[in-house]
């Protein structure tokens, strides 16, 4: 390498490239420059359409040459595998200095072959972030071409053309062709941009010039599925605008048919965020700390519609004294008509028939818990009676947090429920009491769910029926009382 | 195409399928329609074509079949005793929705779930239905997922996976106790026997592979599951464990994580305030500490906070280091690539890029601000060729030090 930069001191190359993203052209007249001893400071690349006047000021004391002739014997060019990966991808970047970057590294290549490791090289880096740049520009490219239909005289079904318009930064159009062939082998496009266009027929890919907007077509009614696509899958309870914008930046937003949606979505968020709670969840109350505090808030609760009905609530009722509690909590349904209009639990038809079972059985009411799944009694009016309703899941369900919290308070150790209602109050789900009865459940804190019929139920049932479920209902109630005295 | 009732009916299967993390269209075998009579292709990379104001990644149609459930799971909008207005789809139009997307390049193809409907069996035999629609009719090539049921006959979920590129199954919560108290119609043991299921398969169509090309592929871009994040007690070191054990168990290529987030018409037995969006965010960087940074699952536990869970104000790496100074300060011209991994602010590609540079020469601090984002967060943790940190190191407040300011966690917050 002898006499490099001595013998073409002070002589001037402006090297012209026929097109802005053919690194091949730029590889081959690179590899010559180097060959002939060609400093970088001496060269200006110029790619089609850019400006040949910044070599007048680099001038000034020089003349300018085009490409040199190879010497006679030139010297062999180094050049490092990772260079040449990423100085394909580089180039293609917009900025009109990258070609001399380029350069510049291929000469500094020449003397210092593990160049391409220094990461803080400044040239290097430069380097990279631009590889980094145009790899990032290819990907929204995949991502943000939006192809719209249109019709083409005479096809068949199905074989209409597809457009896009798509904006790149950078020249990455023609090198990005392959993604979309691959894609799109059986179907007929062309993505149009102003740095270059592509024309697929389904066999053979043709590359024209930059296209206008105006040669684009300008709707296709799918986009309006695709826009209620993008606005339905949109969460508002979580708004994180930024990370969208990291992502899709505002510039790619002309482009896309659903951009048009952010502004709306976003103004809207906080108002639909509050809609779902509002519909959906209750405020945030605080538990109850005692049974009283309970009994207070049951009678303000609207939670559901039963609590907007003429009625008041019915708190459950147990022992003052808590040593003289057994640790069994009884648990009905609702309270109905008698019990509404008393304010106390089971005090009704179906009440009088439990206490009379649970005597048989042997457990003292007076010592259990007695309260129901649901506060309020749910009936409809006619005429002057009230007729009771069953309570509906959701209900049940809404109730269950007042149903909790008194469990937690009363803490027994073993709780019976009455009827379908009452059973899943307590496992959130419906379950058929023919199968779970006579079983003991384990629920959370280690307490004992015992299911079993409501007394309601064996009131409704005639003749041999009546008797033998009647029969039933004191057998589970036998072996609850069984159970109570095993865990005292 | 009947759009009036189909944008209707989209707009109600979009909207009851957005509490589903995961869109990720990654990792699955390489195809493309050029031998074909189809569309479509998958080249490794997955590819996000829009990003929605909630700034997640739209890269694949994600509806519901239908959102009629039998089900009633508490924490679920689709739940049987929840009010929302409800929609189903046939096989065929999710199919030519899917082709009818895709042909314009917006996604990268189809995520199915769907609600319970007459059984879980006739729902899956819909589901494999579509993409047996897609993959044979359409030859479609791009990319499928399918939630299983994994209620279901294993025969269908074993049909799902040879149309599918994933598979998936929510474990929902992490503890059992929380799956029996919110989802009462799921069992902790037959997910977990569903997911056993399709790890197996999967290894087996490996094997058969590397023995015969032609073998059909299951589930090319293997399976992951999703668990909810505090709509129970689970603490945060739950979730990890009980992470780290799917992943163990079952090969998972991810555990996604979903900030239970208020729902319409939600259930009352979810009285529960929106965990904050952080505590996600604070679990998918102690999952990426797990997967590519060599920590193990009781190594980020020990991040953990008295209570349980990952301190919110700084991320779990910081929280890790900050509990265990001994190990620090870490030399950047010495230290073994394991150990530059644990200094916070230090990306994997940082240290990457780290090892390349030093075998030229001695790094000083300055080369490494210029190799990451925040100099003054990782100063206190290395020793460069002129740079010592000395005692701060071992100041009592560097917590305060490093944490962001708390005006820019409002961002996250409720």
């Amino acid at each position: 390498m002898t006499g490099r930069g001595e013998t073409w001191h002070r002589r001037y190359y402006s090297i012209h490239l026929s097109a802005p993203d053919d690194f091949e052209e730029w590889r081959d007249k690179a590899r010559r420059l180097v060959q002939c001893g060609i400093k970088p400071d001496q060269v200006i690349w110029i790619e089609p359409g850019g400006n040949s006047d910044l070599f007048s000021v680099a001038d000034g004391k020089g003349s300018t040459a085009e490409l040199p002739d190879l010497p006679d014997h030139p010297s062999q060019i180094r050049v490092s595998k990772r260079f040449m990966a990423v100085a394909k991808n580089a180039s293609l970047h917009s900025d009109p200095e990258r070609f001399a970057l380029l350069y510049g590294l291929l000469w500094r290549l020449q003397t210092n072959g593990g160049l391409m490791e220094d990461k803080t090289d400044d040239d290097v880096r430069r380097l990279e972030e631009m590889d980094k740049n145009v790899r990032r520009d290819s990907h929204k490219m995949h991502a943000f071409v939006r192809f719209r239909e249109v019709e083409s005289a005479g096809s068949p079904e199905g074989r209409n053309r597809y457009v896009a318009w798509f904006e790149p930064e950078h020249h990455i159009v023609r090198a990005n062709a392959g993604f979309f062939v691959r894609r799109f082998t059986n179907m007929q496009w062309s993505i149009l941009t102003p740095k270059g266009s592509l024309h697929w027929d389904g066999e053979i890919l043709k590359a024209g010039p930059g296209a206008s907007i105006t040669d684009a077509p300008d709707g296709d009614p799918v986009e309006e599925l695709w826009r209620r696509y993008y606005a339905s899958i949109f969460n508002p309870a979580r708004l994180k605008v930024g990370a969208m914008l990291s992502e899709m930046p505002k510039k790619y937003w002309k482009n896309l048919p659903e951009a048009e949606l952010i502004p709306a979505l976003i103004s809207g968020a906080q108002k639909r965020e509050a809609e779902m709670v509002a519909t959906g969840e209750r405020e945030e109350l605080e538990r109850p700390d005692t049974l009283d505090q309970l009994d207070r808030a049951i009678h303000g609760c609207t939670n559901c519609p039963i609590g907007l009905l003429e009625n008041e609530a019915v708190a459950g009722e147990g022992p003052a004294d808590k040593e003289a509690f057994s640790g069994l909590m009884i648990v009905g349904e609702q309270p109905g008509d008698q019990e509404d209009r008393t304010g106390k639990p089971f005090v009704g038809p179906a009440g009088q028939l439990l206490d009379g079972h649970l005597e048989r059985a042997g457990i003292d009411r007076k010592s259990a818990y007695v309260t129901n799944a649901v506060k309020h009694f749910k009936y409809v009016q006619r005429g002057k009676r009230r007729i009771h309703q069953s309570p509906g899941a959701k209900e049940i369900d809404t109730c269950r947090w007042w149903l909790e919290s008194e469990t937690d308070l009363v803490d027994p150790k073993l709780i019976l429920s009455l009827g379908a209602s009452a059973a899943r109050a307590f496992l959130g789900k419906t379950v058929s009491i023919t199968k779970v009865r006579g079983e003991p459940i384990k629920l959370d804190g280690g307490r004992e769910l015992w299911a079993t019929v409501h007394p309601s139920y064996l009131l409704r049932l005639d003749g041999e029926a009546a008797d033998a479920q009647a029969e039933a209902f004191q057998r589970d109630l036998a072996r609850v009382s069984e159970r109570l005295r095993e865990l005292a | 195409m009947k759009n009036e009732t189909i944008i209707e009916r989209l707009g109600i299967l979009a909207d009851a399928a957005k509490y589903d993390a995961s869109c990720a269209s990654s990792g699955t075998s390489k195809k493309d329609s050029r031998l074909g009579k189809g569309i479509g292709s998958t080249e490794g990379m997955g590819i996000c074509h829009a990003y929605a104001p909630d700034g997640r990644c739209i890269s694949l149609l994600k509806v519901l079949l239908t959102n009629h459930c039998i089900f009633d799971c508490h924490y679920c909008v689709n739940r049987k005793s929840s009010n929302v207005r409800r929609a189903r789809f046939t096989p065929q139009e999710v199919a030519d929705l899917t082709i009818n997307f895709y042909r314009r390049n917006y996604i990268e193809g189809l995520f199915l779930s769907s609600g319970i409907f007459k059984s879980s069996n006739h729902t899956m035999e819909q589901m494999v239905e579509v993409a047996r629609i897609l993959r044979d009719d359409y030859d479609f090539r791009g990319y499928i997922h399918l939630k299983t049921i994994p209620e279901a006959d294993p025969e269908l979920v074993y049909r799902a996976g040879l149309y599918a590129d994933r598979v998936s199954i929510n474990v929902e919560l992490p503890t059992d106790s929380g799956l029996t108290r919110l989802a009462p119609d799921k069992n902790a043991m037959q997910i977990e026997g569903a997911m056993g299921g399709v790890k197996s398969a999967i290894t087996q169509s490996k094997d058969e592979i590397k023995r015969f090309r032609h073998a059909p592929k299951f589930a090319p871009a293997g399976q992951s599951t999703q668990m909810i994040v505090g709509a129970d007690a689970a603490t945060d070191s739950d979730i990890v464990g009980k992470a780290s054990r799917l992943y163990d168990s079952f090969k998972l290529r991810r555990v996604y994580y979903s900030a239970f987030s208020p729902i319409p018409d939600a259930s009352a037995v979810l009285p529960l305030k929106r965990p904050p969006l952080v505590r996600e965010h604070r679990l998918y960087q102690s999952d990426w500490l797990m997967r590519f940074y060599g920590y193990k699952p009781n190594e980020v536990m020990q991040a953990t906070e008295a209570d349980g869970n990952l301190p919110l104000d700084i991320d779990p790496k910081l929280a890790w280091a900050l509990k265990f100074r001994e190990f620090f300060p870490v030399d950047v011209n010495r230290a073994s690539k394991e150990r530059l991994l644990r200094v916070p602010g230090l990306g994997v590609k940082a240290v990457e890029r780290i090892i390349t540079a030093r075998k030229h020469r001695s790094l000083t601090l300055d080369d490494i601000a210029k190799l990451t984002v925040s100099i003054a967060k990782v100063r206190p943790f290395l020793i460069a060729s002129n740079w010592r940190p000395t005692t701060l190191t071992d100041r009592a407040d560097l917590r305060t030090l490093l944490a962001p300011k708390s005006e820019q966690l409002e961002l996250f917050g409720a």
